[in-house]
């Protein structure tokens, strides 16, 4: 069991031969040795002060009853919302506001005692793929500081890829989550859409949005997304079916498994290196007992411009609130709509500009039913193929993404930037769970291993993922040491 | 003709065109709380801005939730207007910038609303009127803006107070079938009373818990397409909207005459000018960009939450109009009066129980109760006496023990302090003069102290018999039945 992860760290604290302030100071310590990576945006010392108290007397009082997470320190991006902590979103706008209020999933996490030490950069308003849209400055790659960590969720990947937390919590509206776990070699899930509640999640895209961790291991992943999953009243569209134990089906394995090959994920642009350790990955699952076949998801090719008229509608509607009158940067000038402008103008970076206006520009009268109409119907669509695939096949296993980290600067047209998540959004616009998992390296980079399952089924998908996990050693690989970079452990 | 017609008159430009008018309703719930908060929807006289929260200031990162009993009251409401209610409706958000609205869209719904296709009949002049009602949908209040000068864009600064923000909303569209001020009038008058009547509504058009915009246009009589047609906005009260179409109906026909077009635009009544001026034009018009709302699941109202809705809807207007009537034998007209509130109708029904006869009851309650309650503004339910004591006084007058003027007077005394009109009667010896013999020793004495309206009396003129009835009553201080003593004086004179 590795030192570094919830597991080794929980057993550690339990032994007593650490507690959780100390845990928290060290990965405090460690984050700060690779702040020169940009990951972080701020950290949340008297909370997590607070919670290391708290964590200590949880274990102190019933070390037995104490989750998995009670005393582990851990970062969150920076659109979850935690009661008087600054929460910007990445952006300029909402530079300075606190939260008067504690979102559902970082809720549930302080009540499992565990310890949130920093905030993460990320994309501004969770919308890149390079986290070079943070209004904050890009973040580097672990494993290469002159490359991305992918995005949005960028700081939460890079940081539990440079060991300096166990795990942290990112978002996923588009592959938000997988491609940045990907591009840094950790895990990182997307529950199924409405799994974890999104009450506390400053929202992209509705519709697409979900809340999941980043960790080292299966495992790890698998206590974060216990402890935040469930249904929430504060949260419509959160599922009220009740959460399956993942622990029963963690360790089946994939013996006896049904596991499709989306033929269309497979095409062409994938990188060599990506194509090699994928087709090994999947060599390796029919060696543990599993049957893989190709599938055929034919309406993938609609899936990213769809994605682009659904996710910048919504968001349009969704930033609308960023106006200058309560909260956040405020530019005054005579005018009610010269105010609106400024503010605005000035707080909002290009991309996210781009996308109001192209959201904006799809719901407009004339307009709607040829784009956000059309839009939805294609949407219906893709989730229709992903359910005839489930009828024939368990889960669905692809790459992540069909390229390894970037540098930092290489994708300047916003369409190539776009297309880094042709495998990942697809699985948001049909709400379904999504995990990545380190499988290889491709010149020195890693790699990540997709696992799909059908929705409601995150147990499944954690399964096959941890089994394949389990028969590697891709996720003890680390990034290579830099000069003056510590861990946690 | 041109000079004529701009000075023409109402009833002029009536006798030309035909006003086509619809009205779009919109009034607030008696929820409890907000429409998807747990904040109090009672929000008038709170501090500004306190009574609000996380979810209806807008901040980001938070998530509605549907109000369930705003979506029972809106079923409710369009139940009682003869709505069909689909199955399946949703929420969809309308985008524009305003500093009330602080997510920057409104929650309300676009192409599913929660009813369609309803009506409401009334009578104007004797003339049965049948309005459509398109849709009756439910959506969310704004915040409430004051400015530094008249209006925002000319205002030095503005302050924004989201108490309202969020207080559940209903609007209901009506079909343009209305053809003059005095129908929308009637129509409004109608709809406020069956939203009160069902409890959805406390019916304020002062405060804007009732607010109504009218959309008017003209035709010439005899046509049947429909004119350009312009809304009107800002009118808070009956008078106001009736005051407001009559002065469209004006200037539109003058404009008509005149040959000119009637520019498509909004315009805002303005009370102190009596004038309506022009706010927005259609160039300006908001493309509000509906799309569904991806934070709220499509609602789905099973067929037995709409029949328990149904089956819970207490008697609307029409009905105890009908039923005072049938069971109380009260006139069409006493029964619409009695029922106008509510409460005078229970006040009724409550006399009637108490063994109080229809006619007497109606009389009292349309009569000097009424008078009481307007004065005092107290009703009769919330007064000292009390319906129990009014029935017990009215009792006394139809007993015969006290007679209408003493009857008036103790109503007037007892009305806010409360009291047994009974024991008062006793205590006071006000009970009225019904011996026999007494009064017709009284009515000796009065005879033999007036020769002359005696003389007067049987000379033929009548009215000398009142004299005569004037001594009796003021000698018993009034407290003589004026008309058996006039029966008795006849008799006596007769003779």
């Amino acid at each position: 069991m590795s030192s570094d992860t919830v597991a080794g760290l929980g057993a550690r604290l339990r032994r007593g031969e650490t507690d959780p302030a100390e845990l928290a100071g060290r990965a405090r310590g460690a984050l700060e040795s690779i702040a020169d990576l940009h990951p972080v945006l701020r950290y949340t010392d008297d909370l997590a002060e607070r919670q290391a108290r708290r964590a200590a007397r949880m274990l102190a009082e019933s070390p037995a009853t104490a989750g998995p997470l009670c005393g582990i320190p851990f970062a969150y991006k920076d659109v979850l919302c935690v009661e008087g902590v600054e929460t910007s979103a990445g952006s300029k706008i909402l530079q300075g506001f606190i939260p008067p209020y504690t979102g559902t999933a970082l809720g549930r996490l302080l009540d499992a005692g565990a310890v949130p030490v920093a905030v993460t950069n990320c994309d501004e308003f969770a919308m890149g793929s390079s986290n070079e849209n943070s209004a904050y400055g890009p973040v580097g790659n672990p494993w290469d500081g002159s490359r991305v960590p992918g995005g949005s969720s960028g700081g939460s990947a890079a940081v539990v890829a440079a060991g300096a937390v166990p795990f942290s919590l990112g978002t996923d509206t588009g592959g938000s989550i997988r491609q940045p776990a990907s591009f840094c070699g950790v895990a990182g899930f997307k529950p199924t859409y409405g799994r974890v509640s999104r009450y506390g999640l400053i929202a992209f895209a509705s519709s697409l949005d979900q809340i999941g961790p980043f960790a080292r291991s299966v495992d790890d992943v698998a206590s974060v997304f216990t402890a935040i999953a469930g249904h929430d009243p504060r949260d419509s569209t959160s599922s009220p079916t009740a959460v399956e134990p993942v622990g029963e089906q963690l360790g089946k394995g994939v013996a006896g498994l049904r596991l499709g090959i989306p033929r269309e994920y497979m095409a062409e642009g994938l990188e060599p290196g990506v194509l090699s350790a994928v087709q090994a990955a999947f060599a390796l699952l029919e060696k543990l007992g599993a049957t893989l076949e190709e599938v055929s998801l034919p309406s993938t090719e609609a899936a990213l411009s769809t994605y682009y008229i659904i996710a910048p509608a919504e968001c349009s509607a969704n930033l609308a609130r960023m106006d200058g009158v309560r909260f956040g940067l405020h530019i005054d000038r005579p005018s009610l709509t010269d105010t609106y402008l400024e503010t605005r103008g000035q707080g909002f970076g290009p991309e996210v500009k781009r996308r109001i206006m192209l959201g904006t520009y799809a719901l407009s009268s004339g307009y709607y039913d040829a784009y956000y109409r059309q839009a939805q119907k294609v949407r219906t669509l893709i989730a229709e193929e992903f359910d005839r695939a489930f009828e024939k096949v368990d889960a669905l296993v692809c790459p992540t993404s069909p390229i390894v980290a970037f540098p930092k600067g290489a994708k300047s047209d916003p369409l190539s930037m776009y297309l880094c998540d042709v495998l990942t959004l697809p699985v948001n616009l049909a709400g379904l769970p999504g995990i990545s998992v380190p499988c290889g390296l491709s010149e020195g980079l890693p790699v990540g291993l997709q696992v799909i399952g059908p929705r409601l089924q995150d147990a499944r998908v954690l399964r096959v993922a941890r089994a394949y996990e389990q028969a590697t050693a891709w996720h003890t690989q680390t990034a290579p040491p830099r000069a003056g970079a510590g861990r946690l452990a | 003709m041109t000079t004529a017609s701009a000075v023409s008159t109402l009833e002029q430009v009536l006798e030309r065109y035909e006003p086509v008018i619809g009205l779009e309703v919109h009034g607030q719930l008696l929820t409890r709380s907000k429409m998807f908060c747990g904040c109090s929807a009672d929000y008038i006289g709170s501090p500004p801005n306190s009574n609000t929260c996380p979810v209806c200031l807008g901040l980001p990162g938070v998530l509605p939730v549907i109000n369930r009993v705003a979506v029972e009251y809106v079923v409710r409401t369009a139940l009682a207007l003869n709505c069909e209610i689909p199955e399946d409706s949703k929420f969809d958000r309308k985008n524009y910038f305003y500093p009330d609205l602080p997510k920057g869209y409104q929650i309300s719904q676009w192409d599913m609303p929660l009813s369609r296709n309803g009506h409401l009949t009334f009578t104007v002049d004797g003339e049965e009127v049948r309005c459509g009602i398109t849709r009756v949908h439910l959506e969310e209040d704004t915040g409430t803006l004051q400015h530094a000068g008249d209006i925002l864009q000319q205002a030095r600064s503005s302050v924004v107070d989201l108490n309202r923000a969020g207080v559940p909303l209903m609007e209901i569209v009506g079909e343009p079938d209305l053809r003059g001020s005095e129908q929308a009038r009637e129509y409004l008058v109608r709809l406020r009373q069956i939203l009160v009547y069902i409890g959805v509504n406390d019916g304020n058009l002062e405060q804007g818990s009732f607010r109504c915009d009218a959309n008017i246009s003209l035709r010439r009589r005899g046509e049947t397409g429909l004119g350009a047609k312009v809304e009107v906005k800002n009118m808070n009260s009956f008078r106001a909207v009736q005051r407001a179409l009559d002065f469209e109906i004006v200037r539109q026909g003058r404009l008509l005459d005149q040959g000119a077009t009637i520019p498509q635009e909004t315009r805002g009544w303005v009370e102190a000018k009596g004038a309506t001026i022009s706010q927005r034009s259609k160039e300006y018009a908001h493309d509000y960009r509906y799309f569904p709302e991806p934070d709220l699941p499509p609602l789905h109202l099973g067929a037995d939450f709409v029949e328990r809705v149904r089956a819970g809807l207490p008697e609307l207007p029409q009905q105890l109009v009908a039923r005072l009537q049938r069971e109380h034998g009260l006139s069409a007209y006493d029964a619409a009066i009695l029922s106008a509130e509510r409460e005078d109708a229970r006040a009724f029904e409550a006399l009637v129980a108490a063994g109080v006869p229809a006619k007497a009851a109606a009389n009292w309650l349309m009569g000097e109760v009424a008078r009481l309650s307007r004065e005092t503004r107290v009703a009769i339910q919330r007064s000292g006496l009390g319906v129990e004591g009014l029935a017990a006084l009215i009792t006394l007058v139809e007993g015969g023990s006290i007679n209408g003027s003493t009857a008036k007077e103790l109503l007037e005394e007892l009305y806010l302090p409360g009291g047994d009109p009974a024991a008062l009667v006793g205590e006071r010896g006000l009970a009225q003069v019904s011996d026999q013999a007494e009064l017709e020793r009284l009515v000796d004495a009065a005879i033999a102290q007036n020769p002359e309206a005696v003389a007067d009396f049987r000379g033929g003129r009548e009215q000398a018999l009142q004299r005569l009835v004037g001594g009796v009553m003021k000698a018993t201080q009034g407290r003589a039945d004026a008309r058996a003593v006039s029966s008795l004086l006849r008799e006596r004179l007769a003779r």
